[in-house]
């Protein structure tokens, strides 16, 4: 089977005004159909510039890379992704139903279907109750699983997410963990996440990708060996713990840029 | 309740003022009468004659109000000498050259926010425009516009927008830039056509800022309207009153129509305030 995503000797090279920025060097990757991908790395390791590389938001300076077979901008044209940001990056004057709708009616599907698949993401982020209220009519947590929501409505079978739950406190960081993992069990997505949180990483991914700065590169890949289903007590396990140790070990080790 | 007072606390406060200005204006006139005269008068009495001369440099309040009275309530509309009609008439140039100048402001801000040459190119022309002043360029308006038959409201109109768009291209193109990054990437992702990310994002987010400058184009488009009947030895409109009263030294008759124009462009404004109001609550963008 051909990898889902497949990078290859990637390089990325921003030109600033202080000279060069090396963002992404020598980045070799395969993504398998229905992998939890986590990208895990200090700031500046170039783990959303990966994500943007794959969505077409950068363009890369050398190497090759290839979504479904095609190249990101052919990915992003046949609509292969949904992309989760930061931040919420809801729409204010839309109500949380019309933001969901917002990619619906850029594909052009009829008011039906719109309908039909806002009902249906609402209910998998458990916000049916919020259709017609405007964003800043919810909560922060509220918000960014309305932005999942509308990722999950364009039907893409990639998810790419950027730290979607960077900016929640610990307690909506994991009910959303857990979510989200259900989705992607019931869903069999691909899906790339970055975060910043090793247990974060660990809890989710089929495969934990740690990075290092200056210049950004990949220095381990980890295959996890937790089983699909995974309840939140599972982060006391002993696997878990040699997991986290090993994460903890490569970042670790990609410090040493001083 | 409390606002209510101070605003009657201010406009208190503007009214003594004026009655101050206008007796320490128009005393020099009233002691050189007495003094012609050979008379003495009391202080009352001079006081009482700087608030009711024929033709003061500053006119009271109340003769102001009286000649605004006399000219609106008591005078029929069709009247030469009503304001209301003069009024209309310098509204209806108003308005429609607002309309001119608002839909080009908006074809212009698209334009350039959406062709670099056009960036480029329209904008330091537009400042440009702005740095000429519009008693120079008003007649030269209205003398090519009149040689090939053009005349009565619409040389007007072109006049008032073209001090109305300036200020519309200036917020609107602000405007349609102003959407964050991820709300462009966002649309990126999606594969939104350009005319996507202009109805569903650019326009949406550009919204305050239109309406900032519909009010003060609006009131620039009185103020165009208002000198493009100045040079152009115009019988009607608040710019002809004001004209007329200067030869006349009707100085009353000008302060009226000033404070009629005012009302006018305060009237506008509040319009579009409302429409902002209303708009923006609808877009949960209050």
């Amino acid at each position: 089977m051909s990898p889902k995503i497949f990078a290859k000797s990637l390089d990325l090279t921003f030109s600033t005004n202080d000279g060069p920025v090396h963002a992404l060097k020598d980045v070799n990757l395969d993504i398998n159909e229905g992998d939890f991908v986590s990208f895990i790395g200090p700031s500046g390791c170039g783990k959303t510039t990966f994500l943007r590389v794959l969505a077409d938001l950068e363009k890369p300076t050398g190497g090759k890379v290839q979504i479904n077979g095609v190249s990101p901008t052919d990915a992003r044209k046949s609509r292969a992704y949904g992309y989760v940001f930061q931040a919420p990056g809801l729409y204010p004057w839309r109500t949380i139903g019309k933001n969901i709708k917002l990619p619906l009616e850029i594909i052009g599907l009829s008011k039906q279907e719109q309908n039909d698949r806002v009902e249906r993401v609402l209910r998998l982020v458990d916000l049916q109750d919020f259709e017609n209220k405007f964003p800043w009519q919810l909560s922060g947590g509220m918000q960014q699983r309305a932005s999942i929501a509308r990722a999950l409505a364009f039907d893409a079978d990639i998810l790419l997410m950027d730290e979607p739950f960077g900016a929640l406190d610990e307690i909506v960081r994991d009910h959303l963990n857990e979510q989200l993992l259900d989705l992607w069990r019931t869903t069999s997505k691909t899906i790339c996440f970055v975060t910043h949180s090793i247990p974060e990483a660990v809890y989710l991914s089929t495969k934990i990708v740690v990075m290092s700065p200056r210049p950004g590169r990949i220095i381990d890949v980890i295959e996890t060996s937790l089983p699909n289903e995974r309840p939140l007590d599972i982060r006391e396990s002993s696997e878990f713990i040699a997991i986290a140790q090993r994460v903890r070990e490569g970042l670790r080790s990609g410090h040493s840029y001083e | 309740m409390r606002s209510l007072a101070s605003i009657c606390v201010v406009i208190g406060a503007l009214i003594f003022t004026w009655y101050l200005g206008a007796f320490l204006l128009n005393s020099t006139w009233a002691l050189d009468k007495v003094k012609r005269a050979g008379v003495e008068i009391s202080s009352k009495e001079l006081i009482l004659d700087t608030w009711s001369q024929e033709k003061p440099k500053l006119p009271a309040p109340h003769q102001v109000g009286s000649e605004l009275w006399k000219t609106t309530v008591e005078k029929k509309i069709t009247s030469k000498r009503s304001l209301i009609f003069h009024s209309w008439i310098t509204l209806s140039s108003t308005l429609v050259g607002f309309l001119i100048g608002t839909s080009l402001g908006i074809l212009l801000a698209i334009g350039i926010v959406h062709n670099n040459a056009m960036n480029m190119s329209i904008m330091p022309w537009a400042i440009a425009s702005q740095t000429i002043p519009i008693l120079a360029i008003a007649p030269m308006i209205i003398v090519v516009l009149n040689s090939i038959g053009v005349q009565g409201l619409l040389p007007k109109a072109i006049i008032s927008s073209y001090l109305c768009f300036f200020p519309v291209v200036v917020g609107m193109v602000k405007g349609l830039r102003s959407p964050d990054k991820i709300d462009k990437d966002l649309m990126h992702t999606y594969n939104a056509t350009n005319f996507q990310k202009f109805w569903k994002l650019r326009l949406p987010t550009s919204m305050p800022f239109l309406f900032a400058s519909l009010k003060v184009g609006i009131s620039a488009s009185l103020v165009g309207a208002i000198v493009g009947e100045l040079p152009t030895g115009a019988v009607r409109g608040l710019g002809a009153r004001l004209l007329a009263g200067s030869y006349y030294g009707q100085t009353i008759q000008i302060w009226s129509a000033l404070i009629m124009a005012a009302i006018l462009a305060a009237a506008l404004v509040g319009i579009l305030a409302l429409l902002q109001k209303f708009t923006l609550n609808r877009m949960g963008m209050t």
